[in-house]
């Protein structure tokens, strides 16, 4: 590995947005008061949908365990509030595909009951990888959106040659404020994560990187960094431009190395973690309490007051709503994530669960206006942050011609939506490659059948071919045998085949 | 509550085609009022009969294809396509002929094609080369710039509409007596009858670089393509190119042999090179779309142009390096891709 780097790297590209992150940060973060009832998406992560280890009408607790991992990649679910499982049923979800989901339905007894907590170990003491298996049990899930179990991430961080944690404070989504929220308020817990995340990791240094646009954020976390005095942990302020949260943006900003195409952050020494994730870190670790609620930004000209809120994972959206007064009249549009790479729902149902950093509701995207031909001015390729050429992807996209699309790097598209934004054309060219994308990988799963279903033909045939050799083997054989036989043993074939006969029922 | 389902990104882009295409309408608007007061008010004839048939050919195209008229008429591109043809063609210039470059550069070269984003070839680039070829005799028609010392006859505008309108000249004035030699045709000529470079600037149509009074429409050309610099509207790589792949080669040939070879100053001042630089070259969807490719397609008319100047049997070469170019475009797109972040080198993806 080469030495560290402490110059900034340069993003190709991307946006100075309107932040539009004022309105929600003028108070604390305000608690939700407990629903009278938690849906809980048994697939909260990427990996396998965990298993409910529960059953209707069970009576649980704060904390306890109702789901379990299944399979390689997953997390567990815990119970956000105590309560009775009333359902487990398919229920309307946020998600890239499809609307609804298994879930599990509690109805809550407003106790809030809490499991016993467990004795809390020194995590300096204990070896890195039970260290991780801990983290595992806590259902930890990156918070930034992409909710990639944490514990996974690591043990793959453990097993390649991983110099830097990143935190990654950067939150560059217009609208969103729940992590610069948090930095201001759990710094202390933030940077207590950190140090977890780097003993679990057994690596010495952490960048800190926030975003230039939250002076009191970086402020806060300068204080407690100060006071923890921990040289290991540095801040950077990164630019404010979108898309510099991007995981493998923030590397090369921080770190000025590229991830290459289709690998990890991890190829490159860097591992990159929310400033949420390792607040959750320190949570569980320090503090036992699984990842059970999340801060998460009501905001929007669709909602009275925006407002940052700490809500039990679970809560149905209109519950949370209420914190921020409730909809405007103009509400109109419901997105959970941010406005660039948010999912629009049609109901507010809809559970907040671990992705969900943001709740943006809106009285009228501005009216995109009639979309026209590309007229191939090439602003899309001077925004994007991957240096790739939407408009020559988007010509390819709708020849549908998948090896075009895989030549011109369809693929590393990080459907940031920059292009979109600058089109003159109002071209939705991120919804059109999110499909292209979709119809690349179907065919590659298309391929892959025909290729199997290939495979068993021609073994078949070659069996079979093989069988008829066999069988034209032994009859030139027997032939032969025939032949140079004398009528001793003619006499002698030909009464087993008269005895074959009689044992054949027909 | 129910809410309706949207795509994201959810904002919505700030720029649009109408707004793109109108300010290269407001940036050629200065050079305009330059070409009306050096050549007189023919260019206001040209840009409407121009204007009115490619926006009528526009139309019917659409009828024709079941397109929606409003959206694509409201796009102001039909009034670039005619905008760029007006300054293209003398001020002179008799309506069918106009109206031949305007129809054709509408009809075949743009909706033909598909319409505006799939046209291959520059649309008033092919409507220009279409009177040259039909109509080559009205392409000599400039009139004697209005500067004080040229001695030639100047028209009236209603003398002008007469002849737009029936391509007659008043009884009593033949073409001599009003329009005059380009400056490029007078360099071509004079080098083709062994005169050197200084001798033939001596010609009164022969201003400090280029020809009288069109280095003036250059100037305020130049002004117009800058101002489209910095509103983003079109990007340097292009004008650049031209530049470089032009006047390099003017360079040091006029280094070389001064005595044959005119100098970089003149190929920028003389025919349509700054107006090609800034607005023909330019257009978007012709061009080549990465970077490096568009400053190779600059680079590319540029030298084409000097080329056709310097061997070819037209006087200027900008209409036909432009149609060149655009042929080659695909190719200079698929060699020219950048390197997309996180793959090796060259700007191929793995697959």
């Amino acid at each position: 590995m080469s030495a560290p780097t402490y110059d900034l790297g340069r993003l190709h590209g991307g946006l100075r947005l309107p932040g539009h992150k004022q309105a929600s940060t003028t108070q604390p973060i305000l608690d939700v008061p407990i629903p009278s009832q938690l849906v809980l998406p048994i697939e909260q992560h990427v990996g396998e949908p965990a298993q409910p280890v529960v059953g209707v009408g069970d009576y649980v607790l704060k904390g306890q365990l109702i789901a379990e991992p299944d399979g390689e990649l997953g997390a567990p679910v815990h119970a956000s509030s105590s309560g009775t499982v009333v359902a487990i049923e398919r229920w309307p979800v946020s998600r890239r595909h499809g609307d609804k989901a298994p879930c599990i339905v509690i109805e809550c007894d407003g106790k809030d009951a809490a499991m016993p907590n467990p004795a809390i170990l020194d995590y300096r003491s204990q070896a890195p990888a039970d260290l991780l298996l801990r983290i595992l049990d806590g259902g930890i899930v990156g918070l930034g959106g992409a909710v990639f179990p944490t514990a996974q991430k690591l043990m793959q961080a453990r097993t390649c040659d991983t110099e830097y944690l990143i935190l990654n404070g950067v939150e560059c989504e217009p609208y969103i404020s729940c992590d610069d929220v948090l930095m201001r308020e759990r710094a202390p817990e933030i940077l207590s994560g950190a140090q977890v995340l780097m003993h679990a990791l057994q690596i010495n240094v952490c960048y800190v990187a926030v975003e230039s646009d939250k002076p009191e954020a970086i402020a806060r976390l300068g204080e407690a960094l100060a006071a923890l005095d921990d040289g290991r942990i540095v801040l950077k302020q990164v630019p404010t431009i979108y898309p510099s949260g991007g995981e493998d943006q923030l590397v090369q900003l921080v770190t000025n190395r590229e991830v290459p195409s289709g690998g990890l952050p991890t190829d490159v020494g860097c591992i990159v973690q929310n400033v949420g994730t390792a607040a959750a870190i320190h949570d569980w670790i320090l503090q036992s309490e699984p990842l059970i609620s999340r801060v998460t930004t009501i905001t929007g000209d669709g909602v009275v007051s925006p407002v940052n809120i700490r809500a039990r994972i679970g809560t149905p959206i209109q519950d949370v709503i209420k914190l921020a007064g409730g909809y405007t009249e103009s509400a109109k549009h419901l997105i959970v994530g941010g406005p660039m790479t948010g999912k629009s729902v049609t109901t507010d149902e809809v559970p907040l669960v671990k992705a969900s950093n943001c709740i943006l509701a809106i009285s009228n995207a501005a009216p995109r206006g009639d979309e026209l031909s590309c007229i191939r001015c090439g602003d899309c390729a001077a925004v994007c942050p991957v240096q790739l050429l939407p408009q020559q992807l988007f010509w390819y996209a709708c020849a549908d011609d998948e090896k075009k699309l895989r030549d011109f790097g369809l693929i590393d598209c990080i459907e940031c939506g920059c292009c979109d934004l600058v089109c003159p054309s109002h071209i939705p060219l991120t919804a059109n490659f999110r499909i292209a994308k979709e119809r690349i990988r179907e065919l590659a799963d298309e391929k892959a059948r025909a290729e199997r279903a290939r495979h068993r033909f021609e073994a078949r045939n070659q069996r079979l071919e093989q069988e008829l050799q066999e069988r034209e083997a032994e009859l030139a054989r027997q032939k032969d045998s025939a032949k140079s036989a004398g009528p001793a043993a003619i006499a002698e074939i030909l009464k087993r085949k008269q005895q074959d006969k009689k044992d054949d029922p027909r | 509550m129910r809410f309706e389902r949207l795509e994201a990104p959810y904002w919505s882009p700030q720029a649009n085609v109408a707004s793109l295409m109108l300010q290269v309408l407001v940036a050629l608007v200065p050079a305009a009022i330059a070409h009306i007061w050096f050549f007189g008010p023919g260019f206001i004839f040209n840009l409407l009969v121009a204007g009115i048939f490619a926006v009528a050919g526009e139309a019917f195209m659409l009828w024709v294809r079941h397109r929606p008229l409003e959206v694509a008429l409201s796009d102001y591109s039909a009034l670039v396509t005619a905008a760029l043809l007006a300054f293209a063609l003398p001020s002179l210039t008799p309506w069918w002929v106009t109206a031949t470059g305007a129809l054709f550069a509408v009809v075949v070269a743009k909706h033909l094609y598909g319409g505006l984003g799939f046209n291959i070839f520059n649309p008033a680039m092919a409507g220009y080369v279409v009177i040259l070829v039909t109509f080559p005799m009205y392409l000599n028609l400039w009139v004697a710039p209005r500067m004080g010392d040229i001695d030639y006859q100047h028209l009236t505008i209603l003398q002008t509409l007469v002849f737009t309108l029936t391509g007659n000249l008043p009884d009593t004035l033949g073409f001599d007596a009003v329009t005059r030699a380009t400056p490029l045709d007078v360099m071509k000529t004079g080098l083709n009858n062994m005169a050197t470079v200084t001798e033939i600037r001596a010609n009164p149509v022969m201003g400090d670089f280029g020809g009288r009074g069109w280095e003036w429409i250059g100037n305020f050309l130049a002004v117009g393509g800058f101002w489209l610099l910095i509103k983003k509207i079109i990007r340097w790589q292009i004008p650049v190119g031209v530049g470089v792949g032009l006047l390099g080669p003017a360079l040091i040939m006029y280094l070389l042999d001064p005595g044959t070879s005119p100098g970089p100053g003149f190929h920028l001042f003389a025919g349509a090179t700054i107006l090609c630089a800034f607005f023909i070259a330019t257009d978007p969807v012709s061009a080549a779309t990465s970077p490096k490719g568009r400053l190779i397609y600059g680079i590319g008319i540029g030298f084409l142009i000097w080329c056709i100047r310097r061997w070819g049997s037209y006087a200027d070469g900008v209409a036909f390096a432009v149609l060149i170019m655009n042929m080659a475009v695909p190719v200079i797109d698929y060699l020219t891709r950048p390197r997309i972040v996180g793959h090796d080198d060259g700007a191929k993806a793995n697959d």
